[in-house]
């Protein structure tokens, strides 16, 4: 049952608007859906032969190192874990504004093997299209699977998980922030919604 | 048939008489017939009220460029004396560096006819020192001034040899004409488009450094104390040459100077075109390199500019002239080295010259004086006056009137100027030439 | 809208004209950027869709295979289509032909021109005439401002901040759209400038008594003309080209003398920091500015300054089309 524990608040344009937070998941109900997710990628792909894990930029690089170890620690074997940065390849960077790119770090072959994906939050599927045509330009995988810990819905392209850690329905003026311990000090799945109408000009 | 006008009840000021009252000027056939209150048992022909208006002699320009002949499609005597009229001017004087030059009397014929025929205010040309304006030899000064020339100069470009100017002086002197000296070193100036300066450095302009003006104001200062010729300094810009002149008049030396209104008013920062609240020292925008301020002499800095208005004051200034340089957008819609240098003043001169009237830096007596009877007095004519019996060139205007500059309405071919946009205090409403209304504003 | 999209905004430059426009966030946007473009530069493909359906015309009326090569490759490897303009027509023709070739441009739809121009603030121009975005190559004696950000960058990566450096410019600071842009760049930066020259190649208003005024930005400026003692304690040296036509205007006496006086050679470079890097914006006339053993020491980043230059402009172009303001 969600519980609605936290008032947030910021100004947009000089207009005071009170955001309300609402936490969807903790720390161990996360943890749980990343050991899952492991499971499923080495039942669906027989073995951890051939896989390579690539984060995107950039909680999923965080998800996809811990990913590599709950499968390490299944099967004893480390996969290999690469970086991606989708800033030079998503469609609506004249629109949105980019943050300074990260580094992109692809393991040196990724020809003829098991790609995963691996991001926090599904949305519109641009981002996923935008990495996979990154991917694209590093090798010739044989298969690229998707991994997320949420998937928001809302769909703007034909893209579906292979792995996901939780559906989280939403609407659009909602915003689902996954916080995790790497970056933001916490675990922790959010959704915030700024509450229309009620902003008072400061 | 007697043809009469009558100014009513305007501020009447004519600083050759004294007068600043508020009465009636009655002209009858183009001459001044009475300044003072009218009975009105003869009603004339054609009144108009100036009730609220300032109502001064029309203003004297000795110094513009009208093109023609040669650079029809820059400004023809039409044009020019039409944007005279409008800037309140009855008067003008035009330079010599058309194309052909006026260095012969046919040229100064076809001036003083075109005008006849064409022009709506007064031309006065000035005919060239040196032939063709070239620098080397001297223009038959004699035939020229016969002609009716009132004065020599060789403006666009200085007469760079000291041994002609010194030829020119001494030569003028028995004519009793003025040489009007665009001073600038050519060397010191050379490939330079603005003044030199913080302004140059950011923009990597090659500027002009005051020292070529005033090095050559030096030496024709110097000049004319040797040959008692007259020399006038035509569009005076930087404090040191203002400190010469003053040194050179108490010495007695036969110089005289005039400014022009942009002198006066704008410094180099017009060339950033800088917006509201930014300094010089803040980003340049697309807007920078306003070629409609390049002008030579250049637009000079705060410090130069601000002395102008005491020059004035203390008289170091004999008058002021506008040096309206019109041009074509052909020359000036480029590359800022590119662009040609003037702008185009006539419309604007009084507008910017009653700025400061209204920063209290000069009282209106004075701005008056320096566009009417001292320029009148320079000519050595009867014009710049309302005394009864003189040519009715009459020029009113609003001293508070607020106006937005709109080169497109401008009756000069010129559009250039810095001022495109401005909102400038004081506004012409009618100028009369010999009686007759050859400006009315709308 | 969420906190994290608000802090996006990182970028605000439109047009590129000079980098009196960046904020110091502005310059360090384009230079973490620069990173990732070498990293593409790496690639087996080096192709990113980023600029994929945008025009980008190179407009040179100034020849620089270098520099042009440099933007063009930039742009290709962005996915831009690419139009090169050259202009064999000399600085003296009327500006009217620029107006013309401003228009026909604008009939391309391109969306970024960039322009080098012998004349000071051409770009300007074509910024005020068109609705595409201009980028600065270098206009006439006033800016180059993607050099400047390509030599940021090489001090950066070699010596890992700018900030509180001692950066000595040295040469023909008068003519040098280097070095008037780096001045721009290095004090936003935090950088301590030196420059360095004989004083008919120092703008006059930067000599002693002047810069004095409040807020001006270039007061912390110091001003030497002798470089032994300009060079103590340097982190860089930015030598200049000495353009050969210096000495018949008359700023010079002889390429001899000043080789003699302003020269970089090893003695001198002695005389700064060790490891101080050696820094020149090319072409190099070695034996005047700079002696070759120098030019190509170990000290020297100058092989470096070129070999950044793709990436920077890269960054820059992935910069602009990134920032809300671009409408392309």
């Amino acid at each position: 049952m969600p519980t609605f524990n936290r008032y947030k608040h910021f100004v947009i344009y000089g207009v005071f608007v009170p955001l309300i937070e609402k936490r969807i998941q903790n720390p161990v109900q996360i943890e749980r859906a990343l050991t899952r997710i492991s499971h499923e990628i080495l039942e669906r792909n027989g073995g951890v032969a051939n896989l390579v894990l690539v984060g995107m930029h950039s909680r999923g690089v965080p998800l996809a190192h811990r990913i590599s170890s709950a499968i390490e620690r299944f099967e004893g074997v480390k996969v290999p874990v690469g970086k991606l940065d989708i800033g030079m390849y998503r469609d609506d960077i004249s629109e949105k504004g980019s943050p300074v790119m990260k580094p992109t770090d692809i393991p040196s072959d990724i020809n003829d093997k098991t790609v995963v994906i691996i991001d926090d939050v599904l949305y519109t599927g641009r981002s996923i299209r935008a990495a996979m045509d990154a991917i694209s330009d590093f090798g010739r995988p044989s298969q690229m699977q998707l991994g997320v810990l949420v998937d928001r819905g809302h769909r703007e392209l034909p893209i579906r998980a292979d792995y996901v850690g939780k559906n989280v329905p939403t609407s659009r003026e909602e915003d689902v922030q996954v916080r995790l311990q790497e970056i933001d000090g916490e675990d922790a799945i959010v959704i915030t919604s700024n509450s229309d109408n009620t902003g008072d000009v400061i | 048939m007697s043809k009469s006008i009558l100014i009513k009840s305007g501020r009447v000021i004519d600083p050759s008489s004294d007068i600043d009252e508020i009465t009636d000027l009655l002209i009858v056939d183009g001459k001044i017939a009475k300044v003072g209150l009218l009975d009105l048992e003869n009603p004339p022909s054609e009144v108009y009220n100036a009730e609220g208006m300032i109502v001064t002699p029309g203003f004297i320009d000795i110094h513009c460029h009208l093109r023609e002949p040669g650079e029809e499609y820059k400004e023809t005597i039409e044009t020019g004396t039409k944007s005279a009229a409008a800037g309140g001017f009855t008067t003008v004087c035009a330079m010599p560096n058309t194309n052909p030059p006026i260095d012969t009397r046919s040229i100064v014929d076809f001036v003083k006819n075109k005008a006849l025929t064409e022009g709506v205010v007064r031309v006065l040309p000035i005919g060239c020192v040196t032939k063709k304006s070239h620098g080397r030899e001297l223009s038959e000064m004699s035939e020229l001034a016969d002609a009716g020339v009132i004065g020599f100069s060789d403006d666009g470009k200085p007469v760079s040899d000291a041994n002609i100017m010194r030829q020119a002086l001494a030569y003028s002197a028995s004519l009793g004409l003025p040489i009007i000296n665009h001073c600038e070193v050519p060397e010191l100036a050379d490939g330079a488009s603005m003044n030199e300066g913080w302004v140059a450095t950011r923009l990597g302009l090659k500027g002009m450094p005051n020292t070529a003006e005033e090095a050559m104001v030096a030496r024709d200062i110097s000049l004319s104390e040797l040959t008692g010729g007259r020399i006038h300094l035509a569009h005076i810009s930087t404090a040191g040459t203002l400190d010469m002149v003053r040194d050179a008049k108490e010495r007695g030396i036969n110089v005289t100077c005039e400014v022009t209104p942009h002198h006066l008013t704008l410094t180099d920062e017009a060339v950033l075109s800088i917006g509201d609240g930014n300094t010089s020292f803040d980003a340049l925008t697309p807007h920078a390199y306003n070629t409609t301020a390049k002008v030579n002499p250049p637009l000079r800095n705060i410090t130069d500019m601000s002395v102008m208005a005491r020059g004035i004051k203390d008289g170091t200034i004999d008058f002021i002239a506008t040096d309206h340089a019109p041009h074509s957008s052909v020359d000036k819609v480029c590359t800022f080295q590119e662009a040609a240098f003037g702008i185009s003043v006539l419309e604007t001169a009084l507008g910017s010259v009653l700025s400061l009237y209204h920063n209290s830096k000069l009282d209106l007596t004075t701005i008056i004086k320096k566009l009417t009877s001292d320029p009148a007095e320079f000519l050595g004519s009867n014009l710049g006056t309302l005394k009864v019996g003189r040519p009715a060139d009459v020029t009113v205007f609003d001293l508070d009137e607020d106006w937005k500059v709109d080169t497109s309405l401008f009756l000069s071919k010129g559009k250039n100027t810095p001022l495109d946009g401005a909102t400038l205090t004081g506004k012409v409403k009618a100028t009369f030439y010999s009686g007759e209304n050859v400006y009315r504003s709308k | 809208m969420t906190l994290e999209t608000t802090a996006r905004q990182t970028f605000s430059q439109q047009n590129i004209l000079d980098l009196d426009s960046f904020t110091s966030q502005d310059i360090t946007y384009v230079l973490d950027n620069t990173l990732a473009m070498e990293q593409v530069l790496d690639r087996e493909i080096r192709k990113v869709p980023a600029l994929r359906g945008k025009t980008v015309v190179t407009l040179f009326y100034e020849s620089s295979t270098r520099t042009r090569v440099s933007f063009e490759q930039a742009a290709k490897i962005l996915s831009a289509d690419v139009i090169n303009v050259t202009s064999g027509g000399s600085s003296s023709k009327k500006g009217e032909s620029l107006y013309n070739t401003a228009l026909t441009i604008q009939a391309m739809q391109a969306d970024i021109i960039i322009v080098r121009h012998p004349h000071s603030g051409a770009p300007h121009f074509l910024a005020r005439q068109l609705e595409a975005k201009v980028i600065n190559a270098g206009d006439g004696t006033h800016a180059h401002p993607t050099q400047s950000l390509l030599d940021l960058y090489t001090i950066r990566k070699n010596i890992g901040t700018i900030e509180g450096k001692k950066i000595v410019i040295v040469g023909d600071i008068l003519y040098s759209r280097v070095a008037r842009s780096n001045l721009w760049g290095l004090t936003k930066m935090g950088a301590r400038v030196v420059i360095c020259g004989p004083q008919t190649l120092i703008p006059n208003d930067f000599l002693n008594g002047h810069r004095t005024e409040e807020g001006h930005p270039f007061a912390g400026v110091e001003v030497q003309t002798d470089l032994d003692a300009a060079l103590k304690d340097a982190d860089v040296i930015m030598t200049l080209r000495l353009q050969l036509e210096r000495q018949k205007a008359g700023h010079l006496p002889s390429l001899r003398e000043y080789s003699q006086t302003y020269g970089l050679n090893a003695r001198r470079l002695a005389m700064a920091k060790d490891g101080a890097l050696v820094m020149h914006p090319g072409p190099m006339n070695e034996g005047v500015e700079i002696e070759t053993d120098i030019a190509h020491g170990t000290q020297s980043v100058i092989e470096e300054q070129v070999k950044s230059g793709v990436a920077v402009r890269m960054s820059l172009l992935y910069s602009m089309a990134a920032s809300q303001n671009l409408e392309i």
